[in-house]
């Protein structure tokens, strides 16, 4: 298995480094993850571009040493669709978090499910808007405390994995910080689906989360992403937990083929 | 061999959870920040590499001899 100092040497832009995140955020573990698994299908850097929209998650694009966009507010969707459709040869991982994608992002992301094209987006969720303070975001659970949410609160959070399902995404996973491994062989995967591969990755936010919501050291939220979650292949029998793991793998026509073959058709 | 990049680690401690035989352990060693870093046991580790992929940081480097 390869090291972190080649990791660090091979991918990593040394001036950014240490990063700027908090001490027991979980960013930082997605970035590593995402670079060994492009390590280990031997993927080319200099033919890939990571895109990213606004937040903690969308700092990662500006530490890997090759083409990055750090777009606007909810649109690195449209953003890499648009790159994906002009140069269908590059490989598009999109960095976003919840507030990112599930918030402002939403319908980019249906929409961008819909069209199929072939993109692997990689949702960091914290659960809360962790850049500006830790706001109530789109998938902040049931009676958690947030800024915005005080006593607590009582609306109902997005399943972000399983709105990528029933909206049709090609492959579907989520994972936990405390499941490298596992999230390894899933990004591995997203990178060789063609089409719209849509990975969740559920990272603690311990600055402006967990503080506010009783767990209030580094290992009780580790254990907590343990605990909690539950891997989909034993999700009948613990139906509270948070289901894991690879949750949908279909085959469905990609949308630069689908616009190869009109060219082609017309073109005749 | 474990090495720690001192002036990277964040004190968080992911590494000495997810370690499956305990070789990495609190200490009260201390970098330029002020952080509390984590020491190692050399011969507890089984090199599975798994503090690597849980350190934000990239401040644990794993190497097989």
């Amino acid at each position: 298995m390869i090291s972190n100092d080649e990791i660090y040497e091979k991918y990593i832009r040394k001036g950014t480094m240490p990063t700027i995140l908090c001490a027991g955020c979980g960013n930082g573990i997605v970035l590593n993850t995402t670079l060994r698994a492009i390590d280990e299908l031997k993927k080319d850097i200099d033919k890939m571009v990571f895109v990213s929209g606004i937040g903690c998650s969308s700092r990662l694009s500006s530490y890997i040493k090759a083409d990055g966009l750090h777009t606007t507010h909810g649109r690195p969707i449209a953003f890499a669709t648009g790159i994906k459709a002009a140069n269908p040869d590059l490989d598009i991982v999109v960095f976003t978090g919840d507030g990112d994608c599930a918030g402002i992002g939403g319908n980019h992301l249906i929409h961008g499910i819909r069209r199929n094209i072939d993109i692997t987006v990689i949702v960091l969720n914290n659960y809360n808007y962790g850049m500006t303070g830790g706001q109530a975001s789109p998938t902040t659970p049931l009676e958690s405390l947030t800024t915005t949410t005080p006593y607590d609160s009582f609306e109902h959070p997005f399943d972000l994995s399983m709105l990528a399902m029933a909206a049709g995404a090609p492959f579907v996973a989520r994972w936990t910080i405390s499941h490298p491994v596992q999230l390894v062989k899933s990004i591995k995967k997203g990178l060789q689906v063609k089409g719209f591969s849509f990975i969740e990755v559920l990272t603690p936010c311990p600055t402006s989360y967990w503080r506010r919501n009783r767990i209030r050291d580094y290992e009780g939220i580790y254990r907590w992403y343990k605990e909690n979650t539950v891997n989909v292949k034993r999700a009948e029998s613990e139906p509270d937990k948070i289901c894991i793991g690879e949750l949908q793998n279909i085959q469905k026509k990609e949308w630069t083929e689908q616009w190869k073959e009109l060219v082609e058709r017309v073109s005749k | 061999m474990i090495t720690i990049k001192e002036n990277y680690c964040k004190g968080c401690g992911y590494c000495i959870i997810a370690c499956p035989t305990k070789a990495l352990k609190r200490s009260n060693k201390i970098n330029s920040r002020g952080i509390e870093i984590p020491i190692v046991e050399e011969e507890k580790c089984n090199k599975c590499h798994i503090c690597e992929l849980s350190c934000p940081d990239f401040a644990i480097n794993v190497e097989e001899e």
